[in-house]
């Protein structure tokens, strides 16, 4: 199937499908030797088109496995869940998401250009396209004219940037991002979170974003889902409604800080920290 | 939409068994002109191919969703097994095997390998049963191998020359164990042994030697190296000539072989030690030998024990190859190349045998001592998944 | 240097020249090499002075240290030949002969590379096959994988002989039973290299893989297969070293006719140490200009794969 079948069957979707993401009573369990763990137990959660979704809690709280499930990468033992109104699986097979890792995760042995371009290969894309779409992704994070460099040549930051120009380059609606600034420092993390935001104003994707920074959480989301361990559930779901353009200074505004408190409220009642 | 998933494992078992019953089970005996057996003529045989079908078709529906089922699968097998090679060995088929014994053949491999198949995907959370599992999948590999090399020798009638079957070298071991005995005692325990400490030995204290000179450490270790590239079992005939016929010649070899693994083994393994490591030894004011046997041996020991595994390998080899080159009329690679030379192959595989049992033995008591010594090494820690 | 530095004392500048040529590996190297040769002099002259003697005593004739010295280093049949007997011989035997003679080491040298090239190409090519299932049959990793690993315990070389000889009696003879032989060394190596260079991506750049739905082939191709190349270039110097032994192995109990391993046979029969030597010195030197060789292809690999230095 070519890219831009993919893409229009995603716009031919029927109108009620508009929840990108609609999970209902999910519940994965994995088996150990040391008996059960309930990584995930009862979630509800709706994504709607172009929502910034994030996911906060502390590790262990399952996070990074809902994410997955979303993505196909693990299956979940019990509920619903549906992608564009289809099952994970064949969400995944349409590629209907991209997905940021929280490291890199860039093929050493080739150069930027193509391993933003993995994907298109993968797809079976020509290769005159395939450049041209790993431009106007290289350009998506200003990464232009490091094209023939390889990941080792790359700051931390600017490997993390390349991993989510591949994420972008086949254009699916869908992003899910797992942590992808975690292991970054502070300053680069800001510029990252400020450049992530207008690349969503611009191209207007969905995005499910997991992190356990609270300021991240509330600077970037319209929606934040803060999560608690043992089991893995949902405790609360925070709309925000700052503007779509909003820069780093609204992380000083009396309204972000009072979300930040019923984030960090939800956090701490969902976690006992005496055990 | 309702698919039913066959399995095609069996399917092929049950279909294969079904035409062994209806084709001939031997060739024409070229001197009296007729056929040897039929199925109907071997009664044992006969049931085995009905089990198969049965089987075959009854878990071509079912699947072989469970290891039970497995279990049963393999059961049949062997039954099968067991009554394929009395066929060849009762009721001479051996030499004329036909069509229908190897539709049969095919069918109990069929069986074997989805019976293997579903052990291998066997995931328990109880430990024991789990690396029973993982010990039965290669066993029964290899036991069906040993049957399929049979069973073609054979079938097929095979000369002996060629290729042994492995029931004839397993009684041409038992039958020789005095002449087996007596080139293990020269080649193993006489030459191997000796060549093998000696070589090891002195490498490793050369090794703590040279790394005490940076100079010669840089010097020796990319010689050390490039040796290991080279084919040193070439200096079996040098060695014979200097140091005569007897073990002490292959012994030699033998060192000559074992060092240099061993030394550039060790010379690595003792800059093996971490910075913060040694910084904290220094903290101490810990001396020379004391960092050396409180730090630096324990971090090189995984090295040194790797070399020792190269070179219990190596060292067999170089006793066997050596004893080419004249060897007293005794010994593992004399008594090879005597009967390669009178085309006596069973003696030979059952020396192959001899050499195969005494070096997995031999690189066995290695890693096991490696596992006592070292298993604080990661390599050793249990995987949790 | 500034004009400073060119004022320098020069001792100083020589001491400074000398210790950062014996820093580095190339001093340090050429030092031990050279101590090599002094010893291996030494010993010659050691190893041959009893016969020596006994030859003068023998001749009733008088000698002296020096005449015993220039006489150990000239044997026709010493017990260990000096260095320049072993270096005449095989120039005389590879530049001075013609390469169709049957005294030619060159034409023994490539009897013997062929088998082991011969027998590479085919032992890396199964090795890799053989690797490949493993890694995508779960089946064939229980099964086979443990009897991969044990098989390597086992002194495959004893094999050998049998293996020409009964090769032999079907009709196969001369390159084939030896690049069978060597065939059979080299896959152990690259299949368990291979086995664990395909297995050596982290589980994020499968996710990723899966991610894009791609297949068995494109995750073999993309993914897999280039993270396994420093892992089967590792193992292709070893398969390349052993294959060489094998081949000339191959060749030691059928009294072969021609071939490196055919040298040293004939050698030791004749007491002709200086022929031994320069066949094993000839066979070590194709061993290292083959590793080179393979670390030559491996470098340009890596280097075309970005790898870093």
């Amino acid at each position: 199937m070519t890219l831009k079948a993919v893409v229009n069957n995603v716009a031919q979707m029927p109108a009620s499908a508009d929840a990108v993401v609609d999970i209902q009573k999910l519940s994965l369990t994995f088996q150990t030797a040391d008996g059960p763990v309930y990584a995930l137990s009862d979630v509800d959660l709706k994504i709607e088109r172009g929502e910034f979704v994030s996911f906060i809690g502390p590790s262990g709280c399952g996070k990074t496995t809902l994410l997955r499930v979303i993505a196909d990468l693990e299956k979940a033992t019990g509920g619903d869940i549906s992608i564009n109104g289809v099952s994970p699986q064949e969400a995944r097979e349409n590629r209907a998401y991209g997905y940021v890792f929280q490291a890199p995760a860039l093929l050493p042995w080739r150069s930027i250009e193509r391993n933003v371009t993995l994907p298109l290969e993968i797809m079976e894309i020509s290769r005159e396209e395939r450049i041209k779409r790993g431009h106007e992704a290289l350009k998506l994070v200003e990464l232009n004219g490091f094209e023939k460099k390889f990941p080792w040549q790359l700051s931390g930051g600017m490997q993390q940037r390349a991993s989510i120009a591949r994420a972008l380059s086949f254009d699916a609606d869908l992003l899910l991002m797992d942590e992808p600034f975690g292991a970054l420092d502070e300053i680069v993390r800001d510029h990252l979170n400020e450049q992530l935001l207008k690349l969503w104003a611009r191209t207007n994707k969905t995005v499910a974003f997991v992190t356990h920074s609270i300021p991240e959480a509330v600077y970037l989301s319209t929606k934040i889902v803060v999560m608690s361990p043992r089991p893995g559930r949902i405790i609360d779901v925070i709309k925000t409604d700052f503007p779509k353009d909003r820069g780093l200074d609204i992380r000083e505004t009396p309204e972000f800080l009072e979300v930040a408190h019923r984030v960090r409220e939800g956090l701490r009642a969902g976690h006992s920290y005496d055990e | 939409m309702t698919t039913i998933k066959l399995d095609k494992f069996c399917l092929v078992a049950a279909i294969a068994a079904l035409l062994a019953l209806i084709f001939p089970l031997s060739g024409v005996d070229p001197e009296s002109g007729k056929q040897i057996a039929f199925v109907s003529d071997i009664s044992g045989i006969a049931v085995a191919m009905a089990l198969c079908v049965i089987a075959g078709a009854a878990f071509t529906w079912l699947g072989v969703g469970h290891i039970q089922y497995a279990a049963i699968i393999l059961v049949v097998a062997v039954f099968g097994c067991w009554q394929a090679i009395a066929a060849l060995y009762d009721y001479g088929i051996a030499g004329h095997a036909g069509t229908g014994f190897w539709l049969f053949i095919l069918s109990l491999w069929a069986f074997v390998w989805r019976g293997i198949d579903v052990v291998a995907r066997y995931r328990s959370l109880e430990m024991a049963k789990q690396q029973s599992a993982n010990i039965l999948v290669p066993i029964a590999f290899g036991v069906w191998l040993l049957f399929l090399w049979e069973v073609i020798v054979a079938g097929f009638g095979v000369p002996q020359v060629l290729l042994p079957a492995p029931s004839a070298i397993g009684l041409r071991f038992i039958s020789s164990t005095d002449i087996l005995a007596a080139d293990f005692q020269q080649t193993f325990i006489k030459a191997v042994i000796s060549g093998y400490v000696i070589g090891c030995g002195s490498a490793f204290i050369v090794a703590i030697a040279v790394d005490r000179v940076p100079f010669l450490k840089r010097g020796l270790l990319p010689l050390g190296n490039m040796v290991s590239a080279l084919p040193i079992i070439g200096v079996a005939p040098i060695m014979v000539m200097w140091f005569g016929f007897d073990w002490q010649s292959k012994a030699a070899v033998i060192v000559i072989m074992t060092f240099f693994p061993m030394l550039v083994n060790t010379v690595t393994g003792l800059n093996a030690a971490g910075a913060l490591e040694k910084d904290l030894m220094a903290t101490y004011a810990s001396g020379y030998w004391s960092t050396l046997f409180r730090l630096r041996l324990p971090a090189a020991m995984p090295f040194v024990f790797n070399a020792l595994k190269i070179n219990s390998t190596l060292a067999l080899i170089g006793a066997i190859v050596a004893e080419f080159f004249g060897t007293p009329i005794v010994g593992m690679g004399f008594r090879i190349s005597t009967e390669v030379g009178r085309m006596n192959v069973d003696m030979v595989w059952a020396e192959i045998a001899l050499a195969a049992l005494a070096g997995t033995a031999f690189y066995g008591a290695v890693a096991y001592v490696e596992r006592k010594a070292t298993s604080w090494h990661p390599s050793f820690r249990v995987r949790r998944h | 240097m500034t004009s400073n530095a060119a004022t320098m004392n020069g001792a100083i500048g020589d001491a400074s020249l000398w210790s950062r040529l014996m820093s580095g590996q190339a001093g340090p190297v050429t030092v031990v090499l050279i101590a090599l040769f002094v010893i291996w002099y030494v010993g010659a002259v050691f190893m041959n002075a009893p016969t020596q003697i006994d030859r003068y005593n023998r001749a009733g004739e008088t000698w002296t240290t020096t005449r015993l010295i220039e006489d150990t280093l000239a044997q026709e049949r010493p017990i260990l030949p000096a260095p320049h007997q072993v270096a005449q011989e095989m120039y005389k035997t590879i530049f001075a002969t013609s390469i169709t003679s049957k005294r030619s080491l060159v034409y023994h040298t490539w009897v013997t590379l062929s088998s082991t090239l011969l027998g590479f190409v085919i032992g890396t090519a199964l090795g890799i096959f053989l690797a490949v299932g493993i890694v995508h049959v779960v089946t064939l990793e229980k099964s086979l994988m443990p009897w991969v690993i044990s098989s390597q315990t086992i002194p495959i070389l004893a094999i050998a002989p049998m293996i020409v000889v009964v090769l032999g009696a079907i009709g196969l003879k001369g390159l084939m039973p030896k690049a069978i032989i060597s065939t059979y060394l080299c896959f152990f190596p690259v299949t368990i290299s291979m086995v664990k260079g395909m297995r050596s991506p982290q589980v994020i750049q499968l996710d990723l893989m899966r991610t894009y739905n791609a297949s068995k082939w494109q995750t073999f191709w993309s993914l897999r297969l280039p993270s396994a190349m420093p892992y089967l270039f590792a193992s292709l110097k070893v398969a390349i070293a052993i294959s060489l032994v094998g081949a000339i192995v191959g060749e030691l109990p059928t009294g072969a006719q021609a071939g490196l391993g055919a040298r040293l046979l004939a050698g030791s029969y004749y007491g002709q140490t200086i022929q031994i030597w320069s066949a094993l010195l000839t066979a070590a030197l194709v061993a290292a200009i083959m590793v080179v060789m393979v670390g030559w292809c491996e470098r340009r690999v890596l280097a075309r794969m970005g790898v870093r230095g």
